[in-house]
């Protein structure tokens, strides 16, 4: 019996040593060498030119001359045509970085100026500023004592001015964008309201801080009296929730609307064949099939009216205490505390401890906005319609 | 239950466009009627008007008379989700609702319109509907599975499933086949078969072989040219427009030579 592995290999059915197909290409290591020779030159330069080092210039020019050499040295090795290719991606990337910049430069500096401040002093989720003194935070700088006040009347009244912010303006911005989506004909009223409501997603957050003072003041003026202290009464957690929902409808009509739009027009034509009126098509049909978008909207608009300062400063105050009463006195949000620190100092001679109040309350805050965010990404996961069944 | 539709004297507009103009049919109950003609010549458009649906598209509406056993769905004050209850409709495309279950799928009908029911109550209608669109043996086992887990033509035999569980008096099917494979139409069309015994069905079709194979009368809708109103042309036995129609329009398109 004759096997055929005898057999002389056929030349043909061979790999080729050097493969046609990537001829002329430059090897897979050229970028590194690139960049190697640009960080060495953008070295020399900066030391030559600032008669030191420093790292912003070294980092630029590392950038310009990796992109730059990258360009000539494949305008040499291979062609035009891959060396325009390459340059393009190049400041693609570039303009990503760019772009990044600032983003990691926030985070890096609230974290690095906060993270060591909450972790010495935890007791500052749990504390106001309740007996904190001048004299205090002189004798923190002065004879190393402990660090004393918190931000708890900040969060108490961050989270209850939100929280009625959106019970108001959920429902007001789900209702409008229906409206829009499902009973609207294109007439000249829906065009009005849309032409409004992206009007009203410009306008200025202390703009909506006044229009809810003036509001707040009428009313009272109008029901319960101008004496002194009716007057008093327009400063509350109330009247800083109506600043905020001024603010978040837009956005909530917006991004629902955007939602209800994409339903597929199928599943309504299938309820009205079915015999179902037209309302509980829209609620057991069509927001249902829309949910997930409308959750994780409403997610993100919180977390957008959660760091807004001046609205709330306008109508709703500050204080040193926990107040939990939205409809009486004054309240702290968040973004009100850090400016009041690190504006107004408790101690005016010696501010760093309010400085460092202020960065802890920042990290607090962009915490929140995080996690608000992850909330937002779960919500869609879990009311998303179910894609598969096999 | 199943009903007889008249029509008489039917225009249908689109705003100011009149998109199908007096059309005058008699379709007997307990039959299977196709209505066959080229793109754009009203079929559709009057087959939604036989269940008021066209009015959900904006300034639509009809003029005329649209008899269901007698009563016409045209008159002043009729409600159209009384009518939609009456007269069920299966679309083009499989469109089972995509939060639902199968199960949820069949009781929509039911559950969307507020019924309570209890659990035997439900679990008969579902298998009832699923038996009378032949499907039960293919998702009995998974019935709390996602509708759109289905394969298209399960999905539409779904959607057919659906329809009958609100025990309509006639059933409307938009081009139910023109999204399925061969095999998947074969089973569309034995259900519609089935369906006759109890059901008033009307069915618009593309394909003349699936008229001709399902139907026991054919109407035949055309076209003067772009922006004229659609028009019946011939309504007869299916046999009779397929062999020898009276109409020189309909010959064309049956054989092909049409324009």
């Amino acid at each position: 019996m004759k096997t055929t592995d005898t057999a002389a290999p056929d030349p043909r059915t061979q790999v080729k040593k050097k493969n046609a197909l990537t001829a002329g290409q430059k090897p897979a290591w050229t970028w590194i060498a690139v960049l190697v020779g640009a960080l060495v030159l953008a070295g020399v330069v900066t030391a030559v030119l600032s008669g030191g080092f420093n790292w912003p210039g070294f980092v630029i020019l590392t950038g310009v001359f990796y992109v730059i050499a990258m360009y000539i040295v494949t305008l040499v090795v291979e062609n035009r045509r891959r060396a325009t290719d390459g340059l393009w991606k190049n400041l693609v990337w570039g303009a990503f970085l760019v772009a990044l910049l600032p983003l990691i430069s926030v985070i890096w500096t609230v974290v690095g100026q906060g993270l060591p401040t909450l972790l010495a002093n935890p007791n500052m989720l749990w504390v106001d500023m309740g007996g904190v003194t001048g004299a205090s935070d002189q004798a923190t700088v002065n004879e190393g004592a402990p660090l004393m006040g918190g931000f708890l009347h900040g969060l108490i009244g961050s989270v209850a001015i939100t929280a009625i912010a959106t019970l108001i303006s959920v429902p007001i911005g789900l209702m409008a964008s229906i409206y829009l989506v499902e009973y609207s004909r294109g007439g000249w009223f829906s065009k009005a309201i849309t032409f409004f409501v992206d009007v009203m997603t410009g306008i200025p957050s202390i703009v909506a801080g006044l229009f809810a003072f003036a509001a707040v003041q009428l009313f009272i003026t109008t029901f319960i009296g101008e004496g002194p202290a009716q007057l008093q009464m327009v400063k509350m957690g109330l009247t800083a929730a109506i600043a905020l929902s001024v603010l978040m409808i837009p956005v909530v009509v917006r991004s629902t609307e955007e939602m209800l739009r994409v339903v597929p027009n199928e599943l309504r034509e299938a309820s009205y064949a079915l015999g179902v009126r037209k309302w509980r098509t829209i609620l057991k049909v069509v927001l249902p099939t829309a949910m997930s978008g409308i959750a994780s909207g409403v997610t993100l608009a919180i977390a957008r009216v959660t760091g807004e300062t001046a609205p709330i400063l306008v109508t709703a105050g500050f204080a040193a205490t926990v107040n939990w009463n939205v409809f009486s006195g004054w309240m702290t949000a968040l973004p009100v505390y850090i400016y009041r620190q690190l504006v107004n100092p408790t101690a005016p001679a010696a501010a760093e401890p309010s400085a460092l109040r202020a960065w802890a309350a920042a990290l607090v805050l962009i915490i929140i906005v995080m996690v608000l965010n992850l909330i937002a990404r779960i919500i869609a996961q879990a009311f998303a319609p179910k894609k598969t069944g096999r | 239950m199943s009903k007889r539709i008249d029509a008489r004297n039917l225009n249908v507009y689109y705003s100011k466009f009149l998109a199908v103009e007096d059309v005058n049919i008699n379709i007997e109950p307990r039959s299977v009627t196709a209505f066959i003609g080229p793109s754009g010549c009203g079929k559709t458009t009057f087959l939604r008007t036989i269940n008021r649906m066209h009015e959900v598209i904006p300034g639509a509406y009809a003029e005329g008379e649209l008899l269901l056993d007698g009563d016409n769905i045209y008159a002043p004050g009729v409600d159209p989700v009384n009518v939609r209850a009456m007269v069920g409709m299966v679309f083009q495309r499989p469109n089972p609702f995509p939060t639902m279950s199968i199960r949820d799928n069949i009781l929509a009908g039911h559950r969307l319109n507020g019924a309570r029911m209890s659990r035997s109550e439900a679990d008969d209608i579902v298998e009832r509907s699923l038996r009378g669109s032949n499907l039960w043996n293919e998702v009995k086992d998974r019935l709390d599975r996602p509708g759109s887990g289905l394969s298209g033509g399960q999905q539409q035999r779904l959607c057919i499933a659906r329809t009958i569980a609100v025990s309509p008096d006639v059933i409307l099917m938009d081009e139910p086949c023109s999204a399925l494979d061969p095999i998947s139409t074969l089973a569309i069309e034995d259900l519609i078969n089935d369906l006759k015994e109890e059901y008033t069905v009307v069915i618009v079709t593309h394909n003349m072989q699936q008229a001709a194979r399902v139907a026991d009368k054919t109407a035949f809708f055309n076209i003067a040219g772009t922006g004229k109103p659609g028009k019946l042309i011939e309504y007869d036995d299916t046999s009779t427009i397929f062999s020898n129609p009276a109409n020189e329009e309909t010959q064309n398109y049956i054989s092909g030579r049409f324009g």
